[in-house]
């Protein structure tokens, strides 16, 4: 296997964008990163979507999206992985890198969600949970999430209050994020008022639906000296996969495809969760960061919440999370936004995250989680 | 309209059927097409009770297409007496003060909607079992 690089990247700003495709929004990604690495080439392009078949009645998406970015006759593919689409399409491009398949790979993640009312919208995104025995019977993402939720309060005696601290995080860090859709802060108070979606979560539990890309260029270490930008390398990329069904695991709170993600992706990279100066989580909802922080090793069970309420996950702290808003504060197109968590990594790491910059970064976990855990993927990114 | 897909699921739907693994000791619901102990295939089918207990709930104020008419509605996970989790909707639960443990049955009712062709689908819901139903033999 050889030793993979990123050279390049790319987003467009993260919102309802009314006057643009998800061919358009793509396109503006991949210009972006390709002008940012200051390479031409490029030998295969992966597209990580979740829903463009049910929100924008386009598949073979990878097809349009390589045709309409002028890529033609390039190998392109798209990479499903539910929420995690993004960041499965990036480890699609480290793995035919890697392999020695292809030079110059293309990851670009997107999602264009706002066409459809939300009730189409929450009825496509429980596509990635069982269709028999979830979706079926009513269960939308907040209503598996909510379950989650309540039952973590019951084991470890928390209340709802307790969660905002994540999403106040999120907002403050999204405040200085130009590209972010929501850049208001907000307060607990706020938190606690906010209209409920399914109970006990409510609005500003969760991240929101928007549109937008956001697009990686991977090339073998050996001939990143060929781009204008120092290299980024992915020295950890782990995917895991855990029953499709939340019911069917053994502990419902215990995330057993993000525990070995993260595990699999220090292993390969020989470092602890302890050494990474950031880590961007799938704060989908705010019970997802609890969830995942423990699983991943940076927390005990049943103490996510302490750290949040001691304040180490913000910028200043000893473990940032969502650093440039996360999926709460810079905004969720599902698909995209395992693709936005590494272009974000990726800036910190050059130390061009401007007022959000984490000092000194230097070594950076990217996570994106499909389903409710069902699927995870974790990269290790480092400078 | 989706005839097959819902025939298919008769059994468990109806009548809460899953399947079990003798040499594994394990019971499945929903059935599962292979152990995932052993990787044996061809379980027997095995129906659960219905009885069981309350895990998690919530109820659902943004609802999905199709359950519109239903909102705001209650969801939860119930432990069945046999050992397995399922995710199902609560049904004659209005005005009960549900609490994480307490004691819920199948039934069965209309799960969404009927759809433009009027077809409607039936599966288990999950009742709580009130201090009077419970002294019942």
């Amino acid at each position: 296997m050889r030793d993979v690089a990123i050279i390049g990247v790319g987003q467009t700003s993260v919102g309802e964008h009314w006057d643009r495709s998800l061919r358009d929004l793509a396109v503006e990604a991949i210009a972006s990163a390709r002008q940012d690495a200051g390479v031409d080439r490029v030998d295969v392009l992966f597209v990580g979507n979740m829903l463009s078949g049910e929100l924008a009645g386009q598949e073979n998406l990878a097809t349009c999206v390589a045709d309409a970015a002028g890529l033609l006759p390039i190998e392109a593919l798209k990479i499903e992985a539910a929420c995690a689409s993004g960041g499965a399409a990036l480890r699609a491009a480290f793995l035919t890198v890697a392999s020695g398949a292809h030079d110059f790979a293309l990851a670009v993640g997107v999602e264009k969600m706002t066409d459809i009312l939300t009730d189409g919208v929450t009825s496509s995104l429980a596509l990635a949970a069982d269709a028999d025995y979830e979706a079926a019977h009513g269960l939308t993402f907040a209503a598996l999430n909510a379950l989650l939720m309540r039952r973590y309060m019951h084991e470890h005696r928390a209340r709802h209050e307790d969660f905002a601290p994540f999403s106040v995080n999120a907002h403050r860090n999204a405040a200085v994020n130009p590209r972010a859709m929501y850049r208001q802060p907000i307060t607990v108070a706020d938190f606690v008022r906010s209209p409920v979606v399914a109970d006990p979560i409510n609005i500003l539990d969760s991240a929101g639906i928007c549109d937008g890309a956001a697009a990686l260029l991977v090339c073998p270490a050996t001939e990143a000296r060929r781009a204008r930008r120092a290299p980024v390398r992915i020295t950890g990329s782990a995917c895991a996969t855990d029953t499709l069904g939340l019911a069917e695991r053994r502990d419902p709170l215990l995330w057993q495809a993000v525990a070995d993600s993260s595990r699999l992706a220090c292993e390969q990279a020989r470092l602890k969760p302890k050494d990474m100066d950031l880590f961007e989580p799938h704060d989908a909802f705010t019970i997802v960061s609890v969830l995942t922080l423990e699983a991943s090793g940076f927390a005990d069970r049943g103490s996510a919440l302490k750290l949040a309420a001691e304040g180490r996950l913000a910028r200043e702290g000893d473990i940032p999370i969502c650093t440039l808003g996360g999926l709460k504060g810079r905004g969720h197109p599902v698909g995209a936004s395992g693709a936005y968590q590494l272009v974000e990594t990726v800036l910190q790491l050059r130390g061009e995250a401007g007022p959000a910059q984490v000092k000194g970064a230097s070594i950076g976990m990217a996570q994106s989680v499909g389903g409710s855990g069902s699927v995870a993927v974790t990269h290790i990114l480092q400078v | 309209m989706e005839l097959p897909r819902f025939h298919r699921l008769r059994g468990p739907f109806y009548r809460l059927e899953g399947n079990a693994c003798a040499a594994c000791s394990l019971r499945f619901f929903p059935p599962r097409p292979v152990c995932p102990a052993c990787r044996g295939n061809g379980l027997p089918s095995f129906a659960f009770s219905g009885r069981g207990t309350l895990y998690s709930w919530s109820r659902v104020l943004q609802p999905a297409r199709g359950y519109a008419s239903m909102a705001p509605y209650l969801v939860g996970m119930v432990r069945l007496e046999e050992g397995p989790l399922v995710s199902a909707q609560l049904a004659d639960a209005d005005g009960v003060d549900l609490t994480i443990g307490m004691p819920v049955e199948m039934v069965t009712r209309r799960l969404r909607d009927a759809d433009e062709h009027g077809y409607i689908v039936y599966g288990y819901k999950f009742r709580p079992l009130l201090r009077e139903t419970r002294k019942q033999p």
